[in-house]
């Protein structure tokens, strides 16, 4: 690998930063030494999220590992993971801190109790809000953070728009302001992934500053791989005639075509069955693991075992 | 490199794809980070930073195929000199010798072929499908083409249906017709072909781009995007592009209706519950309750004609309403060509919109005369066994060209429609350029209905249907 220009920080930020990768090819090994297989795209994003220092968008249909992605690069570089579970209605004391107004209410009282003279305001206010009395949320945790972290924003489409505008000033600068306090900058710069089910648009604003992943269904190869790291105890013949049915069935115009997950549930459901070949019985029984929806399953049966039933 | 990443930008844009100053700067970022003679790298590279919509992709890979491909060849000296039988050499178990291209059948040819794909070598099929053309594309320099028909000159002269079935052969192993090995043996084939496909391809455009220049030629293969590609002169991939776009799009545009339904304004005030939450105030009503919202939710008609020309549009209009039935009160749908059917039930017996537009091509009763359109029958028809059915709440949507085959037009149809109805809208697919031009009638329409509608592609499609709920 030749040496490359170093790239400049865009932050600003004062303190050297190690790239945390090399190269993709690193990061791939990486997580494949985590049993994650990424597709050689997966990896390059990866690792140009490291070195541009911008946060991950990850798309895809539902079970292809837009999470586990995540979840395998923190355990790879033996970072924490902080995750923020999205939801509708989520807000910033939710998402970004809260004052613990209890204890200062507390603070209050036991300044008043305490004493004859009545606390000095001034001091009471900068008392109450300081950090003893912040309770740290995951995105201003992961700022906080001074030991390697890795940010896991899940199912980000599920907030209002509006909302959105809370993770901004986060994956943008890396800062989060909070009035009373002033503004929190990072210590370390966390690796930040979001996923999305693509259930709506997302902004141009998140969009913009994001690298783009799309995670779709991996092709045979990489299916049979992902089952044989994944499943103990399968054979590698049993491994590819799964991903081949599996293939066949994505081809078919499902209501939900099976995803990566669907796949190991089954193969571990073969295995558990005590199978070392799929015949053409084997699938009709256990068609139900992969799909989920009645229509489908007498579809995939009629179409690739020739059941006319 | 900065210059081929503008232009690249500049293609990309021309196509409809929005890219902000910023992402252009952090590509150009990242191609600094990767290392650039790993063309999948810069791929990923451009893509992540460029693409921020997976329907997007497939215009991004065509673009960059054109604005990158010269970069290989330069590994393996010039392309004319490579063909010649220095490059046999590499060939060994190829049953060629030492003979030059010329002297290859198209018989050796696909059997090498057939090898690579089995041992899916793509070097080996980079070579094959290099090969091909030489032999078979018979391309002209210097036309302002995109290569479609190169691409079909090759393709038919490997016979690609006796590759396949080769393919199958090796696979399927003698499995018994009917049985899943057999299925999968099918599949397996026809992604090795597809495969072969693509290297011809993309041989064939790199050869293009050696000759006019990658600028040129993108302007040439340019295509729309999928929710942009007119309904009505699509192509069968295109159709199916469509398809996999209308998806996602029902599903945001549901999703959307939903959340400014919730949201939009609320109810009448709650008299009982805002003395409730007075209590704690000390009886000063300081937080007015109101009545959660009950918006109404406006009824759909569709009326599409489904004969031939119109009938991809009304296919994806029916599925795109269907889809997000739950945002309206009630739809029904009714398809006509010279009669009329109610096609309702179809879409209330299954639960899979796709089949339920599949069983109205075969199961619909819509075939009077002659199976060519007849609006003014049509309407007349309606009008006569459906149209008490339909109230102040009721939105009718007619969909087609208005081309009536000189028919009656009988448009006081519409008319006695839009006075029971909320209103009355007719889409049209077709250009408006191409309104009123031959026996298309949508002046005598017209002026019966709330509004005419252009609606050529999804995105207007979507619009429309979005400002209906």
């Amino acid at each position: 690998m030749s040496p490359r220009p170093e790239v400049e920080d865009p932050l600003g930020l004062e303190h050297v930063r190690e790239p945390r990768f090399s190269s993709p090819d690193e990061v791939g090994a990486a997580l494949a030494a985590n049993r994650y297989l990424a597709d050689p795209q997966a990896a390059a994003v990866v690792y140009l999220a490291d070195r541009l220092v911008k946060p991950v968008l990850v798309e895809g249909p539902a079970g292809t590992g837009k999470t586990q992605l995540g979840k395998t690069v923190a355990e790879a570089l033996g970072a924490r993971l902080i995750r923020l579970q999205c939801y509708e209605g989520i807000d910033e004391s939710k998402a970004l801190y809260e004052w613990n107004y209890r204890k200062q209410l507390l603070r209050i009282q036991a300044g008043q109790a305490g004493s004859d003279r009545a606390v000095e305001w001034h001091e009471l206010e900068g008392d109450i809000f300081s950090d003893e009395f912040l309770l740290t949320r995951p995105l201003l945790e992961a700022i906080r953070a001074t030991e390697p972290v890795v940010l896991l924003i899940d199912e980000v489409d599920r907030v209002e728009v509006e909302t959105e505008a809370l993770l901004l000033e986060v994956l943008s600068d890396y800062q989060v302001s909070i009035p009373e306090l002033g503004t929190v900058q990072a210590t370390q710069l966390p690796l930040v992934f979001l996923t999305s089910n693509n259930t709506r648009e997302l902004s141009e604003a998140l969009k913009r500053r994001c690298l783009y992943l799309h995670l779709g269904y991996p092709d045979v190869e990489r299916e049979r791989a992902i089952v044989l790291s994944r499943v103990p105890g399968i054979s590698p013949a049993l491994a590819l005639r799964i991903a081949e049915v599996v293939r066949s069935l994505r081809q078919l115009d499902l209501r939900k075509a099976p995803s990566v997950s669907e796949t190991l549930d089954w193969a571990r459901t073969l295995v558990v069955l005590g199978r070392d070949e799929l015949g053409d019985q084997d699938v009709a029984d256990t068609l139900h693991v992969l799909l989920k929806y009645q229509s489908d399953v007498d579809k995939a049966a009629k179409e690739l075992l020739g059941n006319r039933a | 490199m900065l210059g081929v990443l503008s232009a690249f930008v500049g293609e990309l844009r021309q196509v409809g794809i929005p890219i902000s100053t910023t992402e252009h700067l952090d590509a150009a970022r990242a191609l600094v980070a990767v290392d650039l003679l790993d063309r999948e790298v810069v791929r990923a590279a451009l893509g992540a930073t460029l693409v921020k919509d997976e329907t997007h992709r497939a215009a991004f890979d065509l673009a960059f195929e054109v604005f990158f491909s010269v970069g290989r060849a330069d590994g393996e000296g010039g392309d004319e000199a490579g063909d010649g039988g220095g490059r046999d050499a590499g060939l060994e178990g190829a049953a060629i010798g030492g003979a030059g291209e010329g002297s290859v059948t198209a018989e050796e040819l696909a059997a090498m072929l057939v090898r690579a794909l089995l041992d899916g070598d793509p070097d080996a099929l980079a070579r094959g499908a290099r090969m091909a053309v030489s032999a078979f594309a018979g391309i002209e320099p210097g036309r302002p083409v995109g290569g479609t028909y190169y691409l079909y000159r090759t393709l038919r002269a490997l016979d690609l249906d006796q590759l396949h079935s080769r393919l199958e052969a090796a696979a399927a192993a003698g499995a018994p017709q009917g049985s899943l090995q057999a299925r999968l043996a099918r599949d397996d084939a026809a992604e090795r072909i597809e495969r072969l496909r693509r290297a011809v391809e993309a041989e064939i455009r790199r050869r293009l781009v050696e000759d006019r220049g990658a600028e040129a030629l993108a302007r040439s293969v340019r295509r729309p995007l999928p929710e942009d590609l007119d309904v009505m002169h699509a192509t069968r991939d295109e159709l199916a592009a469509m398809h996999r776009a209308l998806v996602p799009l029902s599903r945001k545009l549901a999703m959307r209706l939903a959340r400014k339904r919730r949201k939009g304004h609320h109810g009448a005030l709650d008299l009982r519950r805002t003395v409730r939450a007075s209590m704690s105030t000390g009886g000063v009503p300081i937080t007015p309750i109101f009545k959660p919202p009950r918006p109404h939710k406006p009824e759909i008609f569709v009326i599409a004609d489904v004969s031939g020309s119109v009938a991809s549009f009304a296919r994806f209009t029916l599925l795109l309403v269907h889809a997000i039935s739950s945002q309206f009160r009630k739809v029904r749908s009714f398809v006509f060509v010279d009669g009329l059917d109610e096609a309702t039930r179809f879409f209330e017996e299954s639960d899979d919109p796709q089949e339920a537009v599949l069983r109205i091509n075969t199961e619909a009763d819509v075939v009077f005369v002659d199976g060519h359109s007849d609006y003014g029958r049509a309407l007349t028809l309606f009008d006569s066994r459906y149209s008490r059915d339909v109230t102040r709440r009721t939105s009718v949507l007619v969909l087609g060209d208005a081309r009536n085959n000189y028919h009656a037009p009988e448009a006081w149809v519409l008319d006695d429609l839009r006075s029971r109805a909320r209103a009355l809208y007719w889409l049209n697919p077709e250009p408006r350029a191409y309104w009123n031009s031959g026996d298309s009638i949508v002046a005598t329409y017209a002026p019966h209905c709330d509004a005419v509608v252009e609606c050529r592609t999804l995105r207007q499609l979507e619009r429309f249907v979005g400002s209906l709920a």
